[in-house]
């Protein structure tokens, strides 16, 4: 054991938090969780994979059906098959992220009260895991696209400008649930509620024109809209209207973006509030 | 059992135990805790619904306050194998959860130096799904390692875990024993500075043990500082230079090992146990328990008893209606609740005629030899208003509780006398 100078030196220690320990440990331990369960999931079992990209088809399927065959509206947007399709993978993402994150930290009890653990790296790590599977859905997802007779276009190029705020969204979203779901049980149900609700309250399924006009304010509200509107205009159909056109403006989406704030904000301080108490509310 | 290998050890270790930490610069404090607070706010009714949150978001929560440290203080010499022990309940566990950061502390401050393993027992963190690599490399990492380093570790860490050939088993088809190991063995090859370990001496097997005995050791002279809470006395006063005892979040001793130990068994059997009251699988019809106790030679009243001297079981009740004869029955059990002992009598064992009217008061007395290994034990209070077994009029599970205590130790419930040779046979093998 070498006796250097920094093992000599009393560091007052800063007990339990979002972080703890260092930036590097933080990224390692998150990848390294989130590898581990993709694993479990997917390599272990071989219908692992298919079960996870079956839920978003199957959805994706019914709603094709009802919107083109039942209601006749997908007839209306340009490609909608596709834009149904990618919207799917994308909500699908965010619900699945948030709702495994929701659980984590209080599934994962045994390490959260016997280590000292940087708490966020628990509910992030589902977070990753998600990403990854998104990433490997998208693989289909374009593949499809193809087939389809849709692109390629250059515009797919911006499809990590397009995934980084989904991702710090449900990053922000899954850290406010995985510490309110510590001290209050009924967080779990609310949440799959609201998210039930949000999968209409967003574009995924229609476009914002289909829309009346005294309720798109509430659409434009949510700070996933702009998210699959610009979607629809860069991966799919380049002469659809972008985000901005869109909304009618760059102040109509202002609301969606404040909530966007907000939330990460939330999420901060929600997390950071919490964090220290987590042994310990368990 | 704890370890069991304290000859070996002591004859490795050479200059045997308090003598002082080796290779310690007097001075140099490793752990510095001054004046930590920990108080747990205890929900009377916890509102874990958000519902009731926001329906009554000016309620007020009502809580029981726990002070589970009170100011707290003291410092581990860097290179010490400090130890903390206490009752269940005194706050050592939560002391070194503040230590480790695990929980914060609400007042006071502790500063270490050098680098501390983040996890306080065996196996925290190990993913029964995936294999033993993945796991021991995700252990290095929570650690502190990186990536790199905690890849480079893997094959120490097997080989003392004596592993390698099921590195790629997944850690549920593991046994408890296989488990265990690796858990050790990923924490002694933290190579870390600071260590905080709860409890974790008793494990394994005999020859795993006098591996962890000698690595303790090896610590021990390496300079690592090393802290333990435990409630083995014997493991304790073999490694520790120092300890504390807690009681009630205070510290009531510091310093000498073997005193601190003493004390703690001193406290430990002061307190008693106490029994419980209203169980409801107990039942009185007839007959009301007035007291029941336990007192010693002198007839003063004791809470627990020291092994060999006689248990005196004393208990008063009062008819509550006509029992024409009654039988009066102890039962001491042990903490599995097997029966070890059973006692009966009636009044006509004692020549007196007749039973018992209302509001007469009975007196029995029962004097037992006491042959009772170590350990805690029940007392069961049974009357019976006839020969008839069944016909029940009190029945008291758990009526009181006791420890006996001593330091001759048995697996056995009760330690006959007995005389053991062991010689070795004249002439050998051929």
């Amino acid at each position: 054991m070498s006796v250097d100078a920094a093992a000599t030196e009393l560091r007052r220690i800063a007990g339990p938090s979002a972080l703890g320990g260092g930036w590097r440990r933080f990224f390692d331990l998150l990848w390294l969780i989130a590898v581990n369960k993709f694993k479990v999931t997917y390599v272990g079992a071989v219908l692992g994979y298919v079960w996870t990209l079956i839920r978003p088809l199957m959805l994706f399927g019914v709603l094709l059906f009802v919107f083109t065959q039942i209601f006749k509206f997908g007839g209306h947007v340009k490609d909608y098959p596709v834009m149904l399709l990618f919207d799917v993978m994308l909500f699908t993402f965010f619900v699945e992220a948030t709702q495994k994150a929701l659980t984590s930290v209080v599934d994962e009890e045994g390490v959260v009260r016997k280590m000292q653990f940087p708490r966020l790296a628990i509910p992030l790590a589902w977070v990753l895991t998600s990403l990854f599977t998104l990433g490997v859905n998208m693989i289909a997802v374009f593949i499809f696209i193809l087939a389809y007779g849709t692109g390629p276009f250059w515009t797919w190029l911006l499809l990590p400008v397009l995934f980084l705020p989904l991702l710090i969204l449900t990053t922000a979203v899954s850290a406010i649930l995985s510490a309110l779901y510590v001290r209050f049980r009924d967080v779990q149900i609310i949440w799959s509620v609201a998210a039930q609700t949000l999968f209409y309250a967003t574009p995924v399924l229609y476009t914002l024109d289909a829309v009346p006009h005294q309720f798109q304010w509430l659409i434009l509200l949510n700070p996933l809209t702009p998210i699959f509107l610009a979607a629809r205009e860069w991966i799919i159909d380049p002469s659809a209207p972008g985000a901005i056109d869109a909304a009618g403006g760059v102040m109509k989406l202002l609301p969606a973006v404040v909530m966007f704030v907000a939330i990460c904000v939330l999420s901060v301080w929600v997390f950071n509030r919490e964090a220290p108490r987590m042994a310990e509310e368990l | 059992m704890a370890l069991e290998t304290r000859a070996d050890a002591d004859a490795s270790e050479g200059d045997g135990v308090g003598k002082g930490p080796v290779g310690l610069t007097a001075g140099q404090v490793a752990i510095d805790v001054r004046g930590v607070d920990k108080t747990f706010r205890i929900p009377t009714h916890r509102i874990d619904r958000l519902k009731e949150r926001l329906a009554r978001p000016l309620a007020r929560q009502e809580f029981r306050q726990l002070e589970a440290l009170r100011d707290v203080t003291f410092d581990v010499q860097r290179g010490e194998f400090f130890g903390i022990v206490g009752r269940n309940g005194s706050g050592k566990s939560t002391l070194l959860k503040v230590m480790a950061s695990i929980y914060r502390a609400d007042r006071g401050s502790v500063s270490m130096a050098g680098s501390l393993a983040p996890f306080i027992e065996l196996g925290v963190g190990f993913d029964m799904e995936l294999s033993a690599r993945e796991n021991v490399v995700l252990n290095g990492v929570m650690m502190g390692l990186t990536l790199k380093e905690a890849r480079r570790r893997l094959d120490q860490v097997l080989e003392f875990a004596e592993l390698e050939e099921f590195v790629e088993v997944k850690l549920k088809n593991y046994s408890s024993g296989m488990l265990v190991r690796l858990g050790f063995s990923v924490m002694v090859q933290a190579d870390t500075d600071i260590l905080l370990i709860d409890e974790v001496l008793a494990v394994g097997d005999a020859a795993f043990q006098q591996k962890c005995a000698d690595v303790f050791h090896q610590m021990r002279d390496k300079g690592k500082t090393i802290v333990l809470v435990t409630h083995d006395m014997a493991a304790v006063e073999e490694y520790c230079h120092r300890a504390i005892l807690l009681s009630d979040g205070g510290i009531v001793e510091i310093g000498d090992p073997a005193e601190v130990a003493r004390s703690y068994l001193r406290l430990n059997f002061e307190q008693g146990y106490e029994f419980r009251e209203g169980d409801d699988t107990g039942m009185a019809e007839g007959i009301r328990l007035v007291d029941v106790w336990l007192e010693d030679a002198g007839g003063k009243r004791i809470t627990n008893v020291e092994q060999g001297n006689e248990i005196h079981i004393r208990a008063l009740l009062e008819a509550q209606r006509e029992l024409p004869e009654p039988q009066f029955g102890f039962v001491i059990a042990n903490a599995d609740d097997a029966y070890v002992h059973q006692f009966q009598a009636s009044l006509s064992d004692s020549g007196q005629e007749g039973g018992l009217g209302p509001g007469q008061r009975v007196r029995v007395s029962v004097d037992v030899e006491n042959l009772l290994s170590p350990g805690r034990y029940y007392l069961h209070q049974g009357v019976a208003r006839s020969h008839n077994r069944n016909d029940t009029a009190l029945w008291a599970p758990q009526v009181l509780g006791f420890v006996v205590f001593g330091d001759k130790q048995s697996a056995g419930v009760v330690i006959p006398e007995h005389e053991m040779q062991v010689t070795t046979e004249a002439g050998g093998t051929e």
